[in-house]
């Protein structure tokens, strides 16, 4: 294979020195990550790049000479350098060289042992390592416990080379400015990047974490005691969508502020995502909240919702009355027709009164319901969709009464069919056996039969009619649990870094033109 | 060392086919794709303010004509940073990879860059669309089946040249990649 060797963009212009990385034999490739510079104590060198080992689990060594030179001077540098191969024996060894003026490059790679002296062919490949070292999608590190060596069985291909930029962080913290025993050349050489933002979040991060988990961990025994698990109560618990958010949002926030650290970067992302769309939704919630009480909206709120269901059971009264007619043209049995329709008036007429009774204290709920939303969009959004669940019962009701009886209807004519043929269902077996009936019994099923065939479209309809009401109701609710679902689960985080960093996202690196 | 070609596309457009020869291990395929043509510009431009005109003598809402302004701006500028391809370039590097760049009208680039280890061969394969046609692909290797094929990446897609032109690349990179199986095969 050719040798490849990958340089650093930062080190092109750096004063000559010894090349310290890593050599990865299975790509014939060597991996520059920084450079030495004159005078340096061989020993240290080797003390550094022990240390190095130790803290990222990466072997370096000392790869060969980089030679940064006006044209024609310095001769006497050539065969200095020829000799410093013999006290950091590698193979192969490097020797870089660059003119200062003309910016001509030349690589060669000498072998002590094996068929050829001198390869021919060295291929040169830039890398920036400030973009390789913030990537984030390289495989995660390997495990301390594995062999002492390189651990580079976790990755493969070109991602080992990569990998080994990204564990080498250790070379990196010291710059030019510490008054260490040995000079390095790298892409943090001018001086560490930090932010001061970002340390104070990082020590602050810690106790407010833990405090933070306590608070949660309490929250969360209190609401497992068992005065909730009661029977009614944790039924009510079931059925609201408001507890289903909060508890969905609590066991967030202890994912979020829980004391291990992340190990992978996957990880580390889902907890930033789940932060992010946290705080995006208490935002949304407190603006939401501070238009609701402004200008007395939760007073022509209330106002507007007793004359809406005025409305609404004006609107069902008619649409009975319409069934009790004759709907469509179709021909309904009278006297079925008029039973179901008056009991179906009187339940909705015992709602109305209910809604009416409760009219005075609607703006007084609204208000103390409303201040729900501080806790997020989500929870707004939910206890909407669970008022409109609690007004809408009594369409709710009607349907189950509908179903009901066509449930029974049906059943009822399915057994008597099978009487009409002479069969039977046969619990034991689960099948249909012929059975012989007596007279009278034929005669009474044939009778039953027609009875409930014939008013078996009167029925149907009713059900027709209150189901389609209920799927209308039921629409309404996913849609705002659909709206629920997209706050809870965009990753917003994601998102904001592809389209601001997207070099952190990078799993491989495309390369540039070559030289 | 250059090299400049002229060859043509599936549909009779123009394509330069430009080839640089860094070294024995290294080569560049550069092909760029006929121009925005003036005449179909000016078509749909004409088509979209008509309609835009029409629209505005049956509602009397002179809106209508700005919204077409902006959306005929917008369409552009769209048009131009994601659909329309100025150049497609293949870069193979013997040992390293293969790298596919396609640039757009508005400037943008983006890049595909496949390992030598995933790439098992570079093939010209037919296709049926209407007529026959042929197309160049990297084939890369299935990690769990030593003889099987992963995935079929076809290159060039939107200058769709012809095979005169696919040929000459193909040979190219045949030449390249039987020097890294000698490598490989060698220890």
């Amino acid at each position: 294979m050719v040798l490849k060797a990958f340089f650093p963009t930062c080190c092109a212009s750096a004063d000559s020195g010894l090349l310290v990385g890593r050599w990865v034999p299975e790509q014939s490739s060597a991996v520059v990550l920084a450079v030495v510079h004159f005078p340096f104590i061989p020993i240290q060198v080797k003390e550094l790049l022990a240390q190095v080992h130790q803290a990222g689990h990466v072997g370096l060594a000392v790869l060969g000479t980089w030679c940064h030179r006006r044209q024609g001077a310095e001769e006497r540098l050539g065969p200095f350098l020829e000799g410093l191969g013999a006290i950091f024996s590698h193979e192969p060894w490097l020797q870089l060289c660059r003119e200062r003026t003309s910016g001509l490059w030349s690589c060669k790679a000498t072998c002590q042992q094996g068929p050829a002296r001198v390869k021919d062919q060295v291929m040169l490949v830039f890398y920036d390592q400030r973009q390789v070292l913030l990537s984030q999608l390289h495989p995660p590190a390997a495990l301390p416990d594995r062999q002492a060596g390189d651990a580079a069985a976790s990755a493969e291909g070109l991602a080992a080379v990569f990998d080994t930029v990204a564990r080498s962080e250790a070379l990196f913290r010291s710059d030019r400015f510490d008054e260490g025993p040995v000079r390095l050349s790298h892409w943090q050489s001018e001086g560490v990047e930090a932010s001061i933002l970002a340390e104070l979040a990082k020590r602050a991060s810690g106790p407010v974490c833990r405090l933070l988990a306590c608070l949660l961990s309490l929250i969360s025994a209190a609401s497992a005691c068992r005065v909730f698990k009661l029977r009614p109560l944790s039924f009510i618990w079931s059925k609201l969508a408001v507890c289903g958010q909060l508890g969905h949002r609590l066991e967030q926030l202890e994912l979020v502020f829980s004391t291990q650290k992340a190990e992978k970067p996957a990880q580390l992302m889902r907890k930033a995502n789940v932060l992010v769309s946290v705080l995006l939704d208490v935002a949304l919630g407190l603006a939401l909240l501070s238009w609701l009480h402004g200008k007395d909206r939760i007073g022509q709120l209330a106002e507007a919702l007793v004359p809406v269901a005025d409305h609404v059971a004006e609107a069902l009264r008619h649409l009975l009355q319409w069934l009790m007619g004759a709907p469509a043209g179709l021909k309904m049995n009278r006297a079925l027709d008029q039973v179901l329709g008056r009991f179906f008036l009187y339940h909705l007429h015992l709602w109305i009164s209910y809604v009416h009774l409760l009219s005075p204290f609607i703006e007084h709920i609204l208000w103390h319901v409303g201040l729900s939303a501080c806790l997020g969009l989500t929870v707004a959004l939910s206890t909407l969709s669970d008022i409109i669940a609690l007004l809408t019962f009594h369409i709710y009701c009607f349907y189950v009464y509908g179903a009901r009886l066509y449930c029974l209807k049906i059943c009822g004519l399915s057994s008597l069919w099978r009487l009409f043929r002479g069969k039977k269902w046969n619990v034991l077996r689960q099948r249909v056996d012929s059975c012989s009936y007596d007279l009278d019994q034929l005669f009474i099923g044939t009778l039953l039969f027609t009875v409930l065939l014939f008013l078996l479209p009167t029925t149907a309809l009713y059900y027709l009619v209150f189901t389609l009401l209920r799927l209308l109701v039921v629409a309404m609710q996913g849609l705002i649990h659909l709206l629920v679902d997209l706050v809870n689960s965009l990753p917003l985080y994601s998102l904001g870094l592809r389209l601001c960093r997207p070099y952190r996202l990078a799993g491989t690196l495309p390369s540039s033109q070559p030289a | 060392m250059e090299d400049e070609q002229s060859f043509s596309d599936i549909c009779g457009g123009r394509l330069a086919l430009q080839r640089r020869y860094y070294s024995p291990s290294c080569r560049e395929f550069c092909l760029s794709c006929p121009r925005l043509s003036l005449r179909s510009l000016t078509a749909v431009t004409c088509t979209v303010w008509l309609a835009a005109y029409g629209l505005f003598t049956l509602c009397e809402n002179s809106m209508i004509l700005s919204a077409a302004i902006f959306i005929t701006l917008l369409g552009l500028l769209g048009y131009l940073h994601f659909v329309k391809i100025d150049q497609e370039t293949l870069l193979i590097i013997d040992s390293l990879g293969i790298q596919m760049t396609s640039s757009y009208a508005s400037g943008k680039e983006s890049t595909t860059f496949i390992e030598m280890g995933k790439v098992k061969d570079v093939v010209i394969n037919e296709a049926i669309y209407m007529k026959v046609i042929y197309y160049l692909c990297i084939l890369l290797k299935d990690p769990v089946e030593p003889h099987g094929i992963s995935q079929v990446v076809p290159v060039f897609q939107s200058a769709k040249p012809r095979l005169d032109c696919l040929i000459e690349v193909y040979r190219s990179c045949q030449e390249i990649l039987a020097h890294q199986k000698a490598a490989s095969a060698s220890p």
